[in-house]
């Protein structure tokens, strides 16, 4: 979702919100509903009728866009619940936001927005609450299974999922005719192939692949069965950037950039946009939030776009990878977490609060029933030719490898891939030592932090 | 001899005269220790420890500062603003006292709109001059870029690994030369007239004037702006922190000490670590100016 491109524009304003952050705004105002202490204890139907009956005030941190509309619809079923919606603006300012509340202590909120790969750095500070004693365990089955996985760990369940990015990928199909390349490419050699075609018989190339973009990156090796990253949940990680899959991915990119077949710029930049709208490229591997925003950056291309399965490391099979996806996450410190969790399942589930946010916030949804459901799927979108890119999403949804995990610090990663493989893509030199280089910084940093690596 | 005046002057009136001194300095003080003195005592006592993810804060008494001094990022960013500063210093300077000297001859037809025009810039925050030379920066439709294309010429990555630091001189002279040229040209204009007659008199042109009165009567003024210019680059923070998000491979979290720190203690959540760098920026900054202060001083006293 926006989440990602938020999370790019990082400014200097991180500062100001962690000073607001521990100036203590947003107090979560302590009702005297249950969930009072951790116990572990199941919560009975009659303690959550109770709880959603007596007057309560949530706070809540998203940057969901327009997520007053399910909040009003909320608090229409529950009136005697108050909802506090606090706008984060996005990741880059609610992240130093969220750790500082905690680190203080105080101005905690009920119930925070946290992208799946930050759920492990919150619960290794013992941040979020478990939902199984709530009954989230019961969900599972209203979601899609990797979705899931990226949720319950170990029995538990942190977080209730929002929204997702199965990978796929977009391409120009005025382009591709142009070039000669009359189906889109079905494997990452037809991919190669097609990158050559382009690049000789038009102006454009075939794809960008921006150094700037580690989530894409986490896309690719998901897409290619790499586990990079392992946690226990208490202080054990594995850290393995640099294996046989990795590899895989890295040398095939080595390869389309040391022979000038793809650019490399850094994506969701200005020059970016104009690149997208001006047909410097003929594709993009981007998530299923991708289609809309698309559709927002480049609108002087209606029409000329198409959605495919992102192409394939072996003929026939049909795998994707996963690149953004956020949840709600009810946290520890939390008076009301009966109400929290409420809150966080209603916006997610209720039929009409969780269409709405497919169909009006554009988030790419994680349960079943609205994958399923024909307002959402049924959508034909003129920019693309009159595809039901949804429908199409949806079927990509189910072939997302199921066991991708996450280290307790991805910020660190992420900015030290900056400075080894992104930059290495950057600057068109070696990105296999680059990818050692990034494996063993993460590798010192995890020591370095008193993680044990296994 | 010294003794005499005090105590011609009664105790009494003296003594009152220091209270009335200290009162009228409360507000400044408690500003002074509050947002100052307070805080930087808070940021020295924080690099004192160092913290986990897993197990916590300990104390580390100067563990992180000899950390700091084995770090090659820390090392690096700093060879990077004293580049900086050696490079981008110099040539705002000379331009600068160029400006301020050609409008103070008076030579300048629209002295007044031309002295706007160059102090302009200044007026314009730095994150909008950022912004707006990023766009100019940018690789395929950025202006510099299309005025290249124009003349058939192969158009510079303004925006790489390797340009990025003369970038951001660039941005940096754009935005400082009209602010250090008003404070020059205030310190002209502020030379006594007699002097000029006197060397007319003794018939000195245009640039002996220049060389041989107005320098040296505006030695202070120049003192100041590079002082100012020594503590700014090595402060840099703001211009390559938002070219970040233009050239984010090009920059890296290490560029300059300030966002190091920055980097830090948001993403690496080492705020113990990052408070020990921010002390000991500090410490360069201020040996380096003291360093340059005494030094221009010496020559004014043997001068």
């Amino acid at each position: 979702m926006l989440t990602r491109r938020q999370a790019t524009i990082t400014m200097g304003g991180m500062a100001v919100s962690a000073m607001l952050a521990l100036s203590g705004c947003a107090p979560s105002v302590g009702g005297a509903t249950g969930g009072a202490s951790a116990s572990a204890a199941a919560v009975s139907q009659a303690d959550i009728d109770k709880a959603m009956d007596t007057a309560t005030t949530l706070t809540v941190w998203s940057w969901v866009p327009n997520l007053q509309n399910q909040v009003d619809l909320f608090e229409k079923k529950y009136p005697k619940i108050k909802v506090n919606l606090v706008n984060t603006t996005g990741g880059a300012q609610h992240y130093p936001k969220l750790r500082s509340a905690l680190k203080a202590g105080k101005g905690i909120p009920d119930v925070a927005q946290v992208e799946m790969q930050f759920i492990p750095s919150f619960v290794q500070t013992k941040s979020l609450a478990d939902l199984t004693p709530y009954g989230a365990a019961d969900q599972k089955s209203g979601y899609v299974d990797w979705v899931w996985n990226q949720v319950a760990v170990n029995g538990k369940v942190w977080a209730v999922p929002q929204d997702s990015g199965p990978l796929g990928s977009l391409y120009r199909k005025d382009i591709f005719d142009k070039a000669g390349v009359t189906e889109a490419p079905k494997t990452w050699d037809d991919f190669a192939a097609a990158a050559k075609l382009v690049k000789d018989k038009t102006d454009s190339y075939i794809t960008n692949l921006p150094g700037n973009d580690v989530g894409q990156m986490y896309g690719f090796f998901w897409q290619a069965g790499a586990k990079p990253f392992s946690y226990d949940g208490n202080k054990t990680v594995g850290i393995d950037l640099d294996s046989a899959d990795t590899q895989k991915v890295v040398d095939y990119w080595q390869k389309l950039i040391s022979d000038d077949l793809v650019s490399v710029d850094p994506d969701f930049t200005d020059e970016y946009y104009q690149g997208l709208s001006r047909d410097k490229y003929a594709s993009w591997q981007v998530a299923a939030w991708g289609p809309i925003f698309l559709q927002g950056t480049a609108k002087n291309t209606s029409g000329k776009w198409r959605a495919g399965t992102i192409p394939q490391w072996s003929e026939g099979e049909n795998v994707s990878g996963n690149w953004g996806g956020s949840t709600d996450a009810v946290m520890e410190a939390s008076q009301n977490k009966i109400a929290a969790y409420e809150f966080s399942k209603f916006i997610n589930t209720d039929s009409e609060a969780a269409l709405r946010l497919a169909t009006e916030q554009f988030l790419f949804p994680t349960t079943t029933a609205i994958l399923e459901d024909p307002e959402f799927v049924d959508q034909k979108s003129e920019f693309y030719g009159g595809q039901q890119v949804n429908k199409f999403f949806a079927g990509v949804s189910d072939t997302v490898d199921k066991d991708f995990q996450w280290l307790p610090f991805m910020d660190y990663v992420g900015s030290s891939y900056g400075e080894t493989l992104g930059k290495a893509i950057a600057d068109k030199g070696d990105l296999r030592a680059a990818l050692t280089t990034w494996q063993s910084q993460v590798t010192a940093y995890a020591k370095q932090q008193g993680f044990t690596v296994k | 001899m010294t003794a005499l005046p005090a105590r011609r002057r009664p105790g009494r009136v003296r003594s009152a005269q220091t209270r009335m001194a200290w009162i009228l300095l409360i507000p400044f003080l408690v500003v002074f220790v509050a947002m100052f003195l307070v805080p930087l005592g808070y940021s020295f006592y924080v690099s004192l420890f160092s913290s986990q993810l897993v197990g916590g804060t300990v104390f580390a008494g100067l563990g992180n500062y000899a950390r700091a001094l084995q770090d090659p990022s820390f090392w690096g960013g700093l060879g990077r603003v004293a580049l900086f500063l050696l490079v981008q210093v110099p040539i705002m300077l000379i331009a600068a006292t160029f400006f301020a000297l050609a409008l103070d001859s008076g030579r300048v037809r629209g002295g007044k709109v031309v002295r706007l025009l160059i102090f302009l810039p200044y007026a314009v925050p730095s994150v909008v001059a950022t912004l707006m030379w990023g766009y100019l920066y940018g690789r395929d439709f950025g202006l510099i870029t299309q005025l290249f294309q124009l003349v058939g010429l192969p158009s510079p990555n303004l925006l790489s690994s390797s340009t990025i630091l003369g970038s951001t001189m660039n941005i940096v002279c754009w935005s400082f030369i009209g602010y250090n040229m008003i404070i020059l040209y205030a310190a002209l204009r502020s030379i006594p007239t007699e002097l000029y007659e006197a060397a007319e008199i003794d018939g000195a042109g245009q640039f002996r004037v220049a060389w041989s009165v107005k320098l040296p009567a505006i030695r202070p003024a120049l003192l100041l702006t590079v002082i100012f210019s020594i503590i700014g680059s090595f402060q840099l923070f703001n211009e390559p922190n938002l070219l970040a998000n233009i050239a984010p491979n090009a920059v890296g979290t290490d560029f300059s000490p300030n966002l190091y720190a920055f980097n830090l203690a948001f993403k690496n959540q080492d705020i113990n670590y990052a408070a020990a760098i921010a002390f000991l920026l500090g410490l360069v900054i201020a040996i380096i100016s003291f360093v340059v202060q005494s030094a221009t001083n010496r020559k004014e006293r043997q001068a």
